[in-house]
């Protein structure tokens, strides 16, 4: 199959690839650093942090509106990616800062002296002055790059085989997931499990070797790459969802044991787009936490991932561009109103202040949404649309879901 | 002639209750066969040891030349060897296109990463258009699978076992539900796909058996209670007592 | 260490109403010199004496010991308290007196205390002996054993046994010979109070010492360098602290020494751009050491040789190796029957443990069996359930009363949630799992923070009448919390409730029917939705109560669901649906395992949980229907 044909046949892709590219040269042009200045720097980190949250409900779409696994453990492996990046972030900024203060003695340091006094610095927060093993390649960006997907990956495989082997499915695996990233979280909150306990790692919006490039610069570059890896994940997720591959993962949503009576197999599969998902989450993680500057245990605690499933069902899951409304429109929507911004509504005799209110809109909210528009938001917009696809077989596979 | 499919002295038991007691069964390459049998003789739990579904409590189950046994493979597995089920309630995926469910049936590598590599071609799309118009969903191609019509998910369903190419092919109850000119085009297509492999029918109607004429086995309580023509085990005093006394 | 004793003892005494005896004066008058002079060697009868006169003997003992005794100018005792004086012998108050204080010296006050125990050892008011043994058990001395030894027999029964203790406690400390001291170990092996590990300890306590060859000592045993407990860093240590090493290099030490010898950028001829390798910093410090400018430092040959030429032992401070061996073998026997002690403690743990997950998991499953969903929003009603047993408690003062109430109100509020919940969500849901599993969450932090915004963010607390507080108490290891036995007795309750229900009611037998074949038990006349609606009621409000009791000893917050929902989930999965006894041995397990796993690394309890968690994915992977399975074919469904 040439690009062409498949570009074709998801038009969606070129309108989101479309609006992906306005959006970002907007911005840039109202930002700060390179433009009016309309946008503050802090508005540019939110938006570079939206489509942070856009991909990985992109990944979970993947793993829910397509294959049927309602994963709450996705929030994991985005935390996962975060750390993993932040440990370069942290350990190479204060390396620098190290390096410099030890320059004032008049012998110049050893290897060994360097490592103590970064790993005192980083740790003596948990009263703890030794480089954890897991902090060995720290010191390397090409290395921690390559953990951010190997090691969600490898999580999400393992955990994957397991479950997927003992056929553990449903509500279970749900379950599962939910307690995956639970042990996750317990176990980063430790202080001695060398990540800071509930400290996290911090001060990641500085970027080891770009001191002399502003915040307001550094945002503008965030956002770029975010818009760039979202829309390399949207195109990757729309060819993997669209042909051969895509009609055996959708059946195994809809009828798992046929798909195995066809002679495929299924955990194969289900390891694939799961593992696959992982990284996506992982790279999304990565992207977000500098623009976040600080992460800690509470990012994943279970909740978190039941968020992105919430973004998902109100964006319309079983579409990709669904994943991508519902992410941006309620975490927007949801850091307006929790901003405090927000215009209180005054009822006789209460008054309704959003920051206390606006959970209880969400929670009442998403229940209408699960009742009575499934299909969330995108099965809004297919119903008043015009249908996009010249033949009904491409209609076909647009409305599955 | 050596057997196609050999099945050696299974049991199983579900909480105590014995649901295949001691069955032994044999198949040829090119050999239509009925199993018939009352509720509860075990033939949905014979397919399901077959097809890997279920695993036997004791027992062997061999298949081709030179033998191998079935027990230590998954139901993926077992398909890939070329065993193809068609079950009672038709299933079909119903948020697919005709088309895409033959496409997905087609014989090529189950492995994902080749499906993932795999690009249509004039030759299966042919072979696709081929068997849409063999079942006879010709005209139906390129709806989804979920505005057919009963008979022609069960046609559909028959084409995507066709589409596999089986060796051995496990049919359950094909004529439920169909209509009477359905049920003579049914006959006839199993008649001719027999003759190339092995098919064996569950069935219920008697008519329909009549119809395939062919070797017909009976089961009852989980094991072999008669095997011949249709004629001499319906002459069997013990088949008789089953279907007909108490 | 003996001035408690002491003090309490002249309480007592002084206590006594002051009158003359003539015993007494007769006795000062006798013996003025030697009390004024005693010596170590001769007092002992004339202590007798006195105490033999009675309490006001007694009285003056004790003045004297503890040093606010006085001699008048005409020859009369005075007992000094702070500001005033009083005549030892009359007992009459004497003002403005300016005694000559006496200050006997040792040896002669610990004649004197024992004499004074003595006599309150065999004093006839029992509560005085036992105040008496009390303070010996606590500060005692070889003065006492002797005392002890020499008293009359006890009568008291209770009191016979412990003054037997506290002499065996003390023969194992102070007795001078050691094969009394081995029968008085040997006597009390296998014990495992604190007292008798306590007098073993100081038995047992031992220190290294490096030595060229075996030293003259008890030896515990001899190390090994590199073993665990003694890495070759001790061994330096050790080395060093003894003055057969000099002290190593710290390389602070090393960094500091070179930089204040540099010379034109370098170092004994290194330059000091080299000096970022420590190799080449070692080199310039020999240099530097060979000049003779800086202190000589043990290099690593020489700790290497000294390590070689040198043995290690762990030696005890006891030099009686007959007395050690027998403090060991009794400790190892306290450890172990100690070890089986804690482990029925932990069993208790593990069973209150198991307990709260029971009630907070039960109405889960019950939910989960019957209609195949998952309720998010059950951790917010055992929340409900607690924030209505505070409530109640604000309004009723009375703790029992209030808790009377809330235990049948917060099974009403839950259960009006839970039939509100299933009638406005649930049941537009059905054969939707993922979704409810969905739109209960959305319900879930909408209760949540309605939570919040009704009781704010601080803990409530849910105070427990008084008879639940406290604990039963076995012994030092044993012991429960009453709370925890109340709710241990609540999740029982609930169990055999459960079972009368399922089996014994009509509501029961339909509740069955339709876990089992929902058409079938439509066809029979039973409405499935209306036995949905009471199954998720009464799976609600036993939460309600799971609240109530959860409330009585945690804190009450809008969070408090979420603390326990994920290992209700886990209790339910573990335990397989379907049946109770499922969710009673998913309890069991999972209450029983975090006990284990704590105790087993009790500094951690975060890393606990997470290795609980871990547990239970690979558990799920060998029985992925739980211990104990729905079975037939309704399972296959």
């Amino acid at each position: 199959m040439t690009p062409q044909p498949f570009i074709l046949r998801n038009p969606s892709i070129l309108v989101v690839l479309a609006v992906l590219a306005v959006f970002t040269v907007a911005v840039t042009l109202l930002s700060q650093a390179y433009g009016s200045g309309v946008i503050p720097t802090s508005t540019v980190k939110v938006l570079g942090k939206t489509l942070c949250l856009a991909l990985a409900a992109i990944a979970m779409d993947l793993v829910w509106g397509y294959l049927g696994i309602l994963s709450l453990g996705q929030m994991a492996f985005f935390a996962l990616g975060g750390y993993l990046i932040g440990q370069w972030l942290m350990y190479a900024r204060t390396e620098t800062i190290v390096a410099a203060s030890l320059a004032q003695n008049p012998i110049p340091p050893t290897p060994a002296e360097l490592q103590e006094g970064v790993a005192n610095q980083i740790f003596g927060v948990v009263g703890s002055a030794d480089l954890p093993l897991v902090w060995s390649s720290a010191h390397s960006l090409p290395l921690q790059l390559l953990l951010v997907v190997a090691v969600p990956g490898l999580l999400a495989l393992v955990f994957g085989w397991l479950a997927f082997r003992s056929r553990v499915n449903g509500v279970y695996l749900s379950i599962l997931t939910q307690a995956m990233t639970l042990a996750l979280a317990l176990w980063l909150f430790q202080n001695d499990s060398g990540f800071r306990g509930n400290n996290g790692l911090s001060g990641l919006q500085n970027i080891p070797g770009l001191e002399a490039v502003d915040q307001a610069r550094l945002s503008v570059w965030f956002l770029w790459g975010s818009a760039l890896a979202l829309a390399l994940a949207y195109v990757l997720a729309a060819w993997l969802v669209s042909g051969k591959f895509g009609s055996v993962v959708g059946a195994i949503r809809d009828d798992e044991t046929r798909v195995r009576f066809l002679g495929y197999p299924v955990e194969g599969f289900k390891l694939v787009v799961f593992t696959l998902a992982a990284m996506i989450t992982a790279i999304a993680g990565a992207l977000y936490y500098p623009q976040a500057g600080i992460i800690n245990p509470a990012e994943l605690m279970p909740i978190a991932s039941i968020y992105l499933a919430v973004w998902v069902a109100i964006g319309g899951r079983g579409r990709l561009y669904g994943a991508i409304i519902g992410a941006v429109v309620v975490s927007l929507l949801s850091s307006w109103f929790t901003g405090g911004r927000a215009p209180a509504v005054h009822l006789p005799g209460y008054t309704i202040n959003w920051v206390d209110w606006w959970q209880v809109a969400l929670g009442i909210g998403f229940v209408l949404v699960t009742l009575f528009a499934p299909k969330g938001i995108a099965g809004v917009v297919d119903r008043i649309g015009p249908p996009r696809s010249p033949s009904p077989e491409h209609h076909a596979k647009e409305a599955k879901a | 002639m050596s057997a196609l499919l050999e099945v050696d002295g299974i049991s199983v038991s579900f909480d105590g209750f014995r649901a295949i007691n001691n069955l032994s069964f044999s198949i040829g390459p090119a050999e239509l066969r009925a199993v018939i049998g009352p509720n509860g003789a075990g033939k949905t739990t014979f397919m399901d040891i077959v097809t890997g579904k279920t695993r036997p409590d004791k027992g062997d189950v061999t298949w081709g030349t030179p033998p191998k046994s079935l027990l230590r493979l998954n139901e993926a597995q077992i398909a890939r060897e070329g065993i193809g089920r068609k079950f009672q309630r038709p299933t079909v995926f119903e948020d697919q296109t005709v088309a895409e469910n033959l496409t997905m049936a087609l014989k090529a590598s189950r492995n994902p990463f080749a499906v993932l590599g795999w690009r249509p071609s004039r030759a299966s799309a042919a072979r696709v258009a081929e068997l849409a118009s063999e079942v006879g969903l010709a005209a139906q191609v390129a709806r989804k699978a979920g505005e057919l019509s009963h008979g022609q998910k069960q046609w559909l369903e028959i084409g995507m076992l066709l589409a596999s190419a089986p060796r051995l092919l496990l049919v359950d109850e094909p004529a439920a539900g169909m209509t009477l000119a359905e049920r003579e085009q049914t006959t006839a297509l199993l008649v001719r796909l027999a003759e190339t492999r092995a098919v064996v029918v569950v069935e219920h109607d008697m008519d329909f058996v009549r119809r395939l004429n062919c070797k017909v086995t009976v089961l009852h309580q989980g094991a072999v209670l008669a095997e011949g023509s249709l004629d001499h085990v319906t002459r069997n005093p013990d088949v008789i007592d089953v279907y007909l006394g108490r | 260490m003996i001035r408690p004793l002491i003090v309490l003892l002249a309480a007592l005494c002084l206590a006594a109403p002051a009158t003359a005896n003539p015993a007494l004066e007769a006795v000062i008058a006798d013996n003025l010199d030697q009390i004024e002079k005693p010596s170590r060697r001769s007092v002992e009868p004339l202590v007798a004496q006195i105490a033999a006169t009675g309490p006001e003997g007694l009285a003056l003992l004790s003045a004297w010991t503890n040093r606010a005794l006085g001699v008048t100018e005409d020859g009369r005792l005075l007992i000094v308290d702070s500001d005033s004086a009083t005549d030892a012998a009359t007992g009459a108050a004497v003002p403005d007196a300016d005694p000559r204080m006496l200050r006997p010296n040792s040896g002669v006050r610990g004649v004197i205390d024992s004499a004074l125990v003595a006599g309150e050892i065999s004093s006839p008011d029992p509560a005085r002996r036992a105040a008496a043994l009390a303070s010996i058990a606590r500060d005692g001395t070889a003065d006492h054993l002797a005392a002890l030894r020499a008293a009359a027999p006890e009568a008291d029964p209770a009191l016979a046994a412990q003054r037997a203790r506290v002499t065996s406690l003390l023969a194992i400390r102070f007795d001078p010979d050691p094969a009394a001291r081995v029968r008085a170990i040997e006597g009390m092996a296998g014990d495992v109070g604190l007292d008798f590990r306590a007098a073993l300890n100081p038995l047992l306590a031992t220190a290294r010492v490096a030595a060229p060859a075996e030293p003259q000592a008890n030896i515990a045993r001899e190390l090994t360098v590199g073993e665990a407990d003694f890495p070759r860093e001790a061994a330096i240590a050790l080395l060093t602290s003894q003055g057969v090493l000099q002290p190593r290099l710290t390389p602070a030490d090393q960094r500091n020494a070179l930089a204040a010898h540099i010379v034109d950028g370098a170092v004994a001829g290194i330059p000091v751009a080299d000096l970022s390798d420590q190799a080449a910093r070692d080199r310039a410090y020999e240099a530097l050491e060979a000049a003779g400018a800086v202190p000589p430092a043990a290099t690593d040959a020489e700790a290497d040789a000294a390590i070689k030429a040198y043995r290690f032992f762990e030696t005890y401070a006891e030099p009686n190796s007959a007395v050690t061996d027998a403090a060991r073998a009794a400790q190892v026997r306290a450890q172990v029957r100690l070890a089986a002690m804690t482990g029925i403690d932990l069993g208790l743990d593990a069973l209150s443990l198991a307990s709260i997950y029971f009630l907070a998991a039960i109405g889960l499953a019950i939910t989960f069996g019957v209609m195949r969903v998952i309720n998010m929003a059950h951790g917010e009603f055992i929340m409900m359930g607690a924030y209505t047993g505070y409530a109640v408690q604000t309004l009723i003062a009375d703790r029992t009363l209030s808790l009377v109430v809330a235990l049948p109100l917060a099974f009403a509020v839950t259960f009006g949630a839970g039939v509100a919940l299933y009638r406005l969500v649930i049941r537009h849901l059905a054969r939707r799992p993922l979704e409810t599993l969905l739109a209960t969450f959305g319900v879930s932090i909408a209760l949540q923070q309605l939570a919040k915004n009704i009781f704010g963010t601080q803990a409530r607390p849910l105070t427990a009448p008084a008879w639940l507080e406290g604990a039963i108490t076995v012994n030092d290891v044993i012991s429960i919390s009453s709370i925890r036995v109340a709710i241990f007795v609540l999740a029982l309750l609930f169990l055999g409730l459960f079972l009368f229900i399922m089996k014994r009611t009509r509501l029961g037998l339909e509740v069955r029917a339709v876990t089992q074949n929902p058409g079938m038990a439509a066809s029979m006349g039973i409405n499935p939705d209306r036995i949905a609606m009471m199954t998720f009621g009464l799976g609600s409000g036993i939460a309600g109560i799971a609240g109530v009791a959860i409330g009585l000893f945690a804190q009450v917050t809008s969070e408090l669901g979420q603390q326990y929902i994920v290992q209700s989930f886990m209790t339910v999965v573990v335990g397989g649906v379907g049946t109770i006894w499922g969710t009673l041995a998913g309890a069991g397990l999972i209450g029983g395992l975090s006990k284990v796993i704590e105790f087993l690394n009790p500094a951690n309890t975060l890393a606990a949980q997470t290795f609980m968690i871990l547990f239970i994915i690979i558990f799920i992977q060998f029985r992925p229907r739980g211990i104990i399975p729905q079975r037939g074919r309704a399972a296959e469904a």
